[in-house]
């Protein structure tokens, strides 16, 4: 009997990075998976993938800044698998840049998927998983949602605001069976991370890292499933912290 | 193949509550444990059912009080089980009052076992682990750690200490390939919950209850083992919601 045996899962920015090796580690241990991203043909490769496994997954290709596409989400997934049991906002972007220097574009970007999109697809989820009598949330923050770094002002900000939004809907819903968690990552091989940098800047941030290292995409997803799963059973409002140690000092 | 086949694991006060709970957790994911506690009879318990299930756990009797047995344990776990893969601090005591009236003795029984036994068998453990290589180790803190509440005073600096001393060794030691994380339970259903505390009140969380062991020892395993090889200074908080 694996964790999540039946569990009809959504994860957001399954695509590539963190989604999708949690999506394929979801997949492996038994849930109904429906999966989103903005990049149709890699989605669809995750989905191959883990089907190819004996997994149980599907992918939508869609944008989380078109509201239509947004706020029907949930009930496409309720639709298709008939409950919803695990959230996993993980879908985040970044612009890099000082706050003068970023656009207002840029701004109402990083804002609108990374935090916004987490409170429209729980506005919506957690009636459903209240009607169910219960069901787990987990967000994607950051370490930079606890502590600020130089050139990503609008990052950190959103990400401060997910882990605030984590505790306070914890709070709202620790009653009705609902559990609100949020992973805090460090520096992870990511695109998001290393998408069009050169060998020196990877070597600097590894160097940052008290382990010495920058993290593995499948080295966050344990820690998503622990948060989904029933071994979390009194953890609510909690931020889990995977950094090599980058907050600890 | 299971998380822990073969690793040698030691947990401190492990004759009950969090301890006993994640004894049997090890024990039931293959690893090979030396269990330490001040209550002989419990303890013995403890390991014949974990060995009966199949597993493999030895326990020794002691004081952590005692300056020679827990600067002697490390050196007793390795001589028994040949190497120390994980170490589990999680002895502690709670003693209620304010600093007005809590007695120095008082004091200085829970910072030796909540904060002084860590730092003692850390100190040991380190150079185990640096020589083979890498290690873990999983301290418990407490909610009590971060925030504060009234009539726990010696406990709540006791725990401040413990995620601190956390934080720094982990990255004294992360380049050495041992990982140092705390968990920081909330109220949870112990002895030590109902120890010197007259306000049942305290056991409220968002989740209107308070936890029980066995969800308490799940968080250490997973610190303890490869799922969290990116992890290291954290301390995981599994409290109901209490801080948020």
């Amino acid at each position: 009997m694996a964790r999540f045996d039946g569990k009809a899962v959504l994860v957001t920015g399954a695509n590539s990075g963190i989604g999708a090796a949690t999506a394929r580690a979801f997949g492996a241990e038994g849930a109904r998976l429906m999966m989103t991203g903005f990049d149709a043909e890699a989605g669809a490769e995750v989905m191959a993938e883990i089907n190819g496994a004996g997994g149980d997954s599907r992918f939508i290709h869609g944008d989380l800044t078109d509201p239509m596409f947004r706020d029907g989400l949930i009930d496409r997934v309720v639709a298709e698998l008939g409950r919803l049991d695990v959230l996993c906002n993980n879908a985040g972007v970044n612009r890099r840049g000082q706050v003068q220097e970023l656009s207002h574009e840029d701004y109402r970007l990083i804002m609108t998927v990374n935090i916004e999109t987490v409170f429209a697809l729980s506005r919506a989820a957690i009636p459903v998983m209240r009607e169910q009598g219960g069901g787990a949330i987990v967000n994607t923050a950051s370490e930079l949602g606890e502590t600020a770094t130089a050139n990503i002002p609008a990052y950190c900000s959103s990400k401060g605001a997910v882990v605030q939004l984590t505790r306070a809907m914890a709070l709202e819903h620790a009653r009705e069976g609902i559990r609100i968690n949020a992973i805090c990552p460090g520096p992870v091989m990511t695109d998001l991370l290393a998408g069009g940098k050169d060998e020196a800047y990877l070597t600097q941030t590894a160097e940052a890292v008290p382990m010495g290292r920058i993290g593995e995409p499948h080295e966050i997803a344990p820690a998503i499933l622990f948060l989904a799963s029933d071994e979390a059973s009194f953890m609510t409002g909690a931020m889990m912290i995977v950094d090599g140690g980058v907050t600890a000092g | 193949m299971a998380r822990f086949d073969g690793r040698t694991v030691l947990i401190t006060g492990a004759n009950s509550g969090i301890g006993a709970a994640s004894a049997r957790a090890f024990g039931a994911e293959g690893a090979r444990l030396m269990l330490t506690g001040n209550d002989g009879e419990e303890g013995a318990a403890v390991a014949a059912d974990i060995n009966d299930a199949g597993g493999d756990a030895q326990f020794i009797q002691g004081d952590l009080m005692d300056r020679g047995f827990r600067e002697g344990l490390v050196d007793c776990t390795v001589a028994e089980l040949g190497r120390l893969d994980v170490l589990f601090n999680n002895a502690g005591v709670g003693h209620g009052g304010t600093v007005e009236d809590m007695p120095m003795a008082d004091y200085q029984l829970v910072m030796t076992v909540n904060l002084e036994a860590p730092f003692a068998l850390c100190r040991a453990a380190i150079p185990v682990m640096k020589a083979q290589g890498g290690g873990v180790i999983v301290n418990t803190a407490s909610e009590l750690g971060t925030v504060a509440t009234k009539r726990a005073v010696a406990y709540c600096a006791s725990k401040g200490g413990v995620i601190l001393m956390t934080r720094a060794m982990a990255l004294d030691h992360a380049r050495d390939g041992i990982r140092i994380n705390a968990i920081c339970p909330g109220p949870v259903d112990t002895a030590l919950l109902y120890d010197g505390n007259d306000d049942p009140v305290a056991g409220e969380t968002p989740m209107n209850r308070i936890g029980e062991v066995g969800e308490i020892a799940p968080a250490v395993l997973f610190l303890a083992s490869d799922d969290a090889s990116f992890m290291t200074g954290a301390t995981m908080i599994v409290d109901g919601g209490a801080t948020a």
